[in-house]
C-alpha cells in the first residue's frame, strides 16, 4: 500500500513495515528538545520516573531562550534548571547565552535534525522542522520527560492533507505570505491532529529559510506537523552541517490523503493577519488604515538571515515613522553575525530600530518588547492571541518581514512598493 | 466512575495564552498558576471557580503553545473535568499526561449552558445535564490511552514499565 512521507517515517522509526493512520504507536526518537518554560516542569517530572539516567546524552537538546538574558530573578532560576540538568546528565546540546539561538531556528543550523528524523520537543513550533523532510511535533513537558528517560514518544499516526502550491511567486510574497493565506482558507483548526504536506513548484522554489517559516505555522492550524519533501535545496544545507545519519523519504504515487487544497500562488498577496487569531489573513491592499506603535522583526517564524535580508531591503536608506519602535531579534548568534557581516544590522540602526541579542522575548509578551494597554504591533511571529504580546487590550497583527519593515517606516499597516 | 459539577462556559478557540498568560510562566507552581486560571478570557475565573466546577468550551479547546502549565492551571485550579467540541492536540494529550479528564463532544459544547449540573459518566461514556435532563455521548477513549489514565498518568506509566525491565 503507498504511504505518504509522514506514515514512512513513523513506521521507519517505530520498527513496522508500514502504519496506518489513527493507530497509535510508540516511536524511537532521534531529538528530544526543551525549553527555559517547558524543560523545569519535565525535569521535574523526569526525576519522579527513577530512571538511571537519560536515553542518549547526545539526543537531547535543552535551549534557554524564552525569558533568557534572565529577565528577572523567577526566569533565572527557571534557566538554572536547565543548566544544572545539563551538567548532572553531561548533555552535549545545552546552548547557553552567547552561543545560542531560538531553539527552533538553532537546531537545524547546529546540524542536530536531518530530513528522516522524528524529533519532538516541548513547544508547540517543534513542527518547524518538516521543512527538512523530516517527522517533528510539539509535546508536553511530562512526554519530554519521558522521552529523556526512555527515548520513545507515543503518537497516534496522523492523516495527511496534501497542500499543492502552483505558479510564481510575486514581489515580496514569501513563505509567511503562503502560509498565512492557507490558515485564512482552512481556519485555525483546518488540519486538526492531521500532516500538512506542502508541495509543488511553488514551494520547490521556496528557500530552505521560507520552507521553516512555514512548516513553523503549521500548528496554527492545528496540525500536528508540517513538511516537506526533501530535494536539492535541502540537501545542499544539510550536507557537511547534519551531525547524524538522515534518509531522504517521499510519498508515494497514490497514497491516501484526508484532503488536497490547490493554491495558485501567483494570486496571492502579501498578506497580513488582524487579531486575535492566525486565521484572520487578507491581503495587505485591504487592511485599511491601520496605525502601529511597534513592529518587531525576528521569531522562530522569521528571524533567519533571508528574512533579515528582505527586512533591511526595505528599510535601506530609510528612517522608522517617529511615532514606531521598530525591534528586530535575529533568530541565532549564527544568524546575527551573518547579518551583521552583510551589513544589515548597520542598515537597521541608522534606520532607527533596536537590534535585540537571540531571544523569544516580544513574541510570548515575555520581555523586550512588551505591548501597553491600547497598543498595536505588527510582528513577523506567529500569534495573535489576545495578549500574546503584552497587555490583554493590546493588539498584534501578523506579517512576513517586508510588509513589517515598511510598515515600520510608514506608521501603519503597508506594503513594501510604498516604501520602496 | 462519575464527575458532577457546575459548568463555566467558553466560546471556541480557547487558546493557552488565555487559559495561563505567558507573563506567568516564570513559575510551573501548580498554584501559582491557578490565580491566573484563564485570566485573559474571564479576569474574574480565578476567584469565581469552585472546587469540582467543570469547564464547557466549544472546538479547538487550548491552541497555541504546548505549555502544559495550561492544563496543569485548570487542575490545579480545582477543575474536575473540561468537556469541549474538539481540543486542539497538544492540549489533549497533555491532559492525559498530567491526569486532567478532557471529553470531546460537540453536542453537548454546544447544548450546555453556564450555571447548569453536569455528570459525566465515565465509564459508560455519557454526559447528563441535570439542569435540562439531556444526554450527551462522548467520544470513546483509546485503549492505550485507558491505560495512562488508569497508571495516573504517564510518568507512572514510563515508571512501571522501565521497573519492569
Ligand atoms: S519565537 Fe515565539 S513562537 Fe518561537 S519558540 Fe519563541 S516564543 Fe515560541
Amino acid at each position: 500500500m503507498p504511504m505518504t512521507i509522514t506514515e514512512k517515517i513513523l513506521a521507519a522509526h517505530s520498527g513496522r513495515e508500514r502504519v496506518t493512520p489513527g493507530e497509535l504507536i510508540n516511536a524511537r526518537v532521534d531529538l528530544a528538545l526543551g525549553n527555559d518554560i517547558t524543560a523545569p516542569v519535565a525535569i521535574r517530572e523526569f526525576e519522579k520516573i527513577g530512571a538511571p539516567g537519560v536515553f542518549d546524552r547526545e539526543r537531547i537538546a535543552l535551549v534557554p531562550d524564552h525569558f533568557v538574558p534572565n529577565k528577572d530573578i523567577k526566569s533565572a532560576e527557571q534557566a538554572r534548571v536547565l543548566k544544572t540538568f545539563s551538567a548532572k546528565h553531561g548533555l552535549t546540546n545545552y546552548f547557553e547565552v552567547g552561543r545560542m539561538g531560538i531553539e527552533h531556528c538553532l537546531l537545524p543550523e547546529q546540524g542536530l535534525v536531518g530530513p528522516g528524523h522524528l524529533v519532538i520537543g516541548a513547544d508547540s513550533h517543534t513542527c518547524t522542522y518538516g521543512a527538512l523532510g523530516a517527522f517533528s511535533t510539539g509535546v508536553g513537558s511530562t512526554d519530554l520527560a519521558a522521552a529523556m528517560a526512555t527515548g520513545e514518544v507515543w503518537l497516534k499516526v496522523p492523516e495527511s492533507i496534501r497542500f499543492v502550491f502552483d505558479g510564481e511567486l510575486k514581489p515580496w510574497v514569501g513563505g509567511k505570505d503562503l502560509i498565512l493565506h492557507t490558515i485564512g482558507d482552512i481556519g485555525v483548526d483546518g488540519a486538526l491532529y492531521q500532516a500538512m504536506e506542502f508541495t509543488g513548484p511553488a514551494i520547490e522554489s521556496l528557500s530552505m529559510d521560507g520552507r521553516f517559516t512555514m512548516c513553523n505555522m503549521a500548528v496554527e492550524a492545528g496540525a500536528k506537523s508540517g513538511i516537506i519533501a526533501p530535494d536539492e535545496i535541502t540537501r545542499a544545507y544539510v550536507e557537511g552541517r547534519c551531525r547524524r545519519p538522515y534518509q531522504f523519504y517521499y510519498s508515494d504515487p497514490g497514497a491516501k490523503y484526508a484532503k488536497v487544497y490547490h493554491y495558485d500562488v501567483s494570486l496571492i498577496e502579501p498578506q497580513v493577519c488582524f487579531p486575535h487569531l492566525p486565521e484572520n489573513s487578507r491581503p495587505v491592499s485591504e487592511a485599511g488604515n491601520v496605525e502601529i506603535d511597534q513592529s518587531v522583526i525576528g521569531s522562530c517564524t522569521n528571524g533567519r538571515i533571508d528574512d533579515l535580508r528582505e527586512a533591511a531591503k526595505v528599510l535601506k536608506g530609510r528612517k522608522v515613522h517617529h511615532k514606531v519602535r521598530l525591534i528586530i531579534f535575529p533568530g541565532t548568534q549564527g544568524i546575527y553575525l551573518q547579518a551583521l557581516r552583510e551589513g544589515l544590522i548597520e542598515t537597521f540602526i541608522v534606520a532607527g530600530g533596536a537590534v535585540s541579542t537571540p531571544t523569544c522575548g516580544p513574541c510570548l509578551g515575555g520581555h523586550m518588547g512588551i505591548l501597553a494597554e491600547g497598543e498595536r504591533a505588527i510582528a513577523t511571529t506567529n500569534r495573535n492571541f489576545v495578549g500574546r504580546m503584552g497587555h490583554p487590550e493590546s493588539e498584534v497583527y501578523l506579517s512576513g518581514p517586508a510588509v513589517a519593515a515598511a510598515s515600520a517606516v510608514m506608521g501603519r499597516i503597508a506594503g513594501p512598493w510604498e516604501v520602496v | 466512575m462519575e464527575i458532577k459539577g457546575r459548568v463555566w462556559k467558553f466560546g471556541s478557540d480557547v487558546d493557552t495564552d488565555a487559559i495561563i498568560p505567558a507573563r506567568y510562566l516564570t513559575t510551573s507552581d501548580p498554584y501559582e498558576l491557578a490565580k491566573h486560571c484563564m485570566e485573559d478570557a474571564d479576569p474574574a475565573f480565578p476567584m469565581k471557580v469552585k472546587p469540582g466546577d467543570i469547564l464547557v468550551a466549544g472546538k479547538n479547546f487550548g491552541c497555541g503553545s504546548s505549555r502544559e502549565h495550561a492544563p496543569i492551571a485548570i487542575k490545579a485550579a480545582g477543575v474536575s473535568c473540561v468537556i469541549a467540541g474538539t481540543f486542539a492536540r497538544i492540549f489533549y494529550r497533555n491532559s492525559f499526561n498530567i491526569g486532567l479528564p478532557i471529553f470531546e463532544s460537540p453536542q453537548a459544547a454546544e447544548g450546555i449552558s453556564e450555571g447548569n449540573e453536569v455528570v459525566v459518566d465515565v465509564d459508560n461514556g455519557t454526559i447528563t445535564d441535570l439542569t435540562t435532563g439531556k444526554i450527551y455521548e462522548v467520544s470513546p477513549v483509546p485503549a492505550f490511552m485507558r491505560q495512562i489514565i488508569a497508571a495516573g498518568g504517564l510518568i507512572n506509566y514510563v515508571s512501571e514499565r522501565m521497573n519492569k525491565k
